[in-house]
């Protein structure tokens, strides 16, 4: 095979375009940019109230302008993305075994759901109490 | 194995942090992203919220937190950037993408000191 | 059901090509007749210098993989009524440099099979195995390892992962797959061996658990599960080596 001209394909830059499949993962994975918006967001959030009541006045004020919430909003549907196919994937991302028997899939993302809403029962009670 | 080996505990952070991201984000976002800004929910009294950040569990819960969800996306991101943009100069965002996690881990850091030495 | 069906084949001639450009054929369209039959016709029939792989043509073999309208298929497991009225668009594995027609080189796989060691190792305390002594498995210890034992080594798993396609340095799903395959095995002892080729970057840590590899396996091996299994393991690994003192590990 030494003169043989083998023909190598370029993936093109839209190949996550070509698949349904492909799509919802580049979705589901610029989810992180969402996040790390949140984090900043949340963090400015924690300096306002560690600075004094005005600050944190403020910063309510400016979190309700059009743009903030645009961006909250639709940063909450990617992150509830990430949520919902981080859940689905567990189960095929761990061998979860409990008395020597495998776990059903089932179980593992319920366990999860249920994990989501007591974690945010929780904060609920602890910040409107 | 006998070289210390990076990348596998940055995929145990990752982890954690897409753990952690699943299970907090939605509710903090929900709360203080859009209802008491918007009026949804009567924001909390000051002087309660303050109680509840300054409380030392609170402050280690949201290192934690932020520095995980920080290393988490910088992870997913830099990924990203190598399969969607076919990027080649991959050790530069590494650097990059890691870097910006590092300087949120910081002012993270700094911030919830300010908090805590305030309180 | 109509009489014909169109195919819409890829060629491509080495010699004379530079790219590669379709052919149009119709072949007859019968209940029980697959891509592969289809194909076969083509080659009986129509035109003789089409080319392409097979062999079993039930399932089993692994050679006939190619991307049938975008997806990657077993040919001889893939119906043409399925895809009535047609053309069927019917392309060389993805991912792959094709040689000629629907033939791929599938030579870094078989240069990247071995580095996971697909054996069973002996433990090498010395011992030898008496060869008249069977290995006795229990249904349980099988179990453990089967789902992973199915691979037929199709490679429709690297046509479908876009990381491999991306990064031809990824040693893929199917390798990382076996790896596990004999990891799970009660009989074996290389999983440090195994780990220690798949901890390296080009190992287990390119993949992003996109998961097509699972969905397009045509004997569901789940090579992603295994993947990400690998991951944790390693990761596991790794804090014990950095927790413990040399001596114990």
């Amino acid at each position: 095979m030494t003169d043989l001209r083998l023909y190598r394909p370029r993936v093109s830059t839209w190949w996550w375009t070509r698949k349904r499949s492909y799509l919802l993962f580049v979705l589901r994975e610029l989810s992180s940019i969402f996040i790390a918006w949140f984090v900043v967001y949340l963090l400015l959030f924690v300096r306002a109230v560690g600075q004094s009541e005005a600050a944190y006045q403020r910063f309510l004020d400016w979190a309700s302008a059009p743009w903030v919430t645009v961006l909250n909003v639709v940063g909450l549907v990617f992150v509830l993305l990430h949520t919902v196919t981080w859940f689905n994937l567990t189960p095929q991302a761990m061998a979860v075994r409990m008395a020597g028997r495998p776990v059903p899939a089932f179980h593992i993302v319920a366990g999860q759901y249920t994990g989501l809403v007591v974690v945010s029962g929780f904060v609920i009670w602890l910040v409107t109490r | 194995m006998s070289r210390r080996r990076v990348e596998p505990l940055v995929w145990l952070m990752f982890s954690a942090g897409g753990v952690l991201a699943a299970v907090f984000l939605p509710i903090l976002i929900l709360l203080f992203g859009l209802a008491f800004p918007l009026g949804w929910l009567d924001p909390p009294d000051y002087d309660h919220l303050h109680a509840v950040l300054t409380y030392p569990l609170t402050l280690v819960v949201l290192l934690g937190l932020f520095v995980l969800m920080s290393v988490h996306s910088a992870h997913r991101f830099r990924y990203t950037l190598y399969d969607g943009l076919q990027i080649k100069k991959k050790r530069t965002v590494a650097v990059l993408c890691y870097g910006a996690a590092i300087v949120g881990s910081v002012a993270t850091l700094a911030v919830l000191w300010v908090l805590a030495r305030g309180s | 059901m109509a009489e014909r069906i169109g195919l819409r084949v890829s060629r491509y001639r080495p010699d004379t090509d530079s790219e590669p450009h379709w052919s149009e054929y119709e072949v007859p369209l019968r209940k029980e007749w697959t891509v592969l039959d289809g194909l076969n016709h083509v080659k009986n029939e129509i035109d003789t210098t089409l080319s392409f792989r097979w062999s079993c043509r039930m399932g089993i073999c692994g050679s006939c993989g190619m991307n049938v309208d975008g997806e990657p298929k077993l040919s001889c497991g893939t119906f043409l009524t399925d895809y009535e009225p047609g053309p069927i668009t019917v392309e060389p594995l993805a991912n792959f440099p094709v040689v000629r027609d629907l033939v791929v080189d599938l030579s870094d796989f078989m240069a990247k099979l071995p580095r996971v060691k697909p054996w069973i190792i002996h433990p090498d305390d010395g011992r030898t195995v008496e060869p008249d002594v069977e290995y006795l498995q229990t249904p349980e210890e099988l179990e453990a390892y089967k789902q992973f034992s199915m691979c037929i080594n199709c490679m429709l798993c690297y046509s479908a992962c876009p990381v491999y396609g991306l990064d031809p340095e990824f040693i893929g799903p199917a390798a990382i797959a076996l790896a596990e395959r004999y990891d799970l095995d009660s009989r074996d002892h290389g999983q440090r061996l195994r780990l220690d080729v798949l901890i390296e970057h080009e190992g287990v840590w390119g993949c992003t658990f996109v998961g097509e590899c699972t969905r397009v396996c045509p004997k569901h091996v789940d090579p992603a599960s295994a993947i990400q299994r690998y991951k944790l393991k390693a990761a596991l690994q790794t804090v014990k080596a950095f927790l413990l003192p040399r001596g114990a590990r």
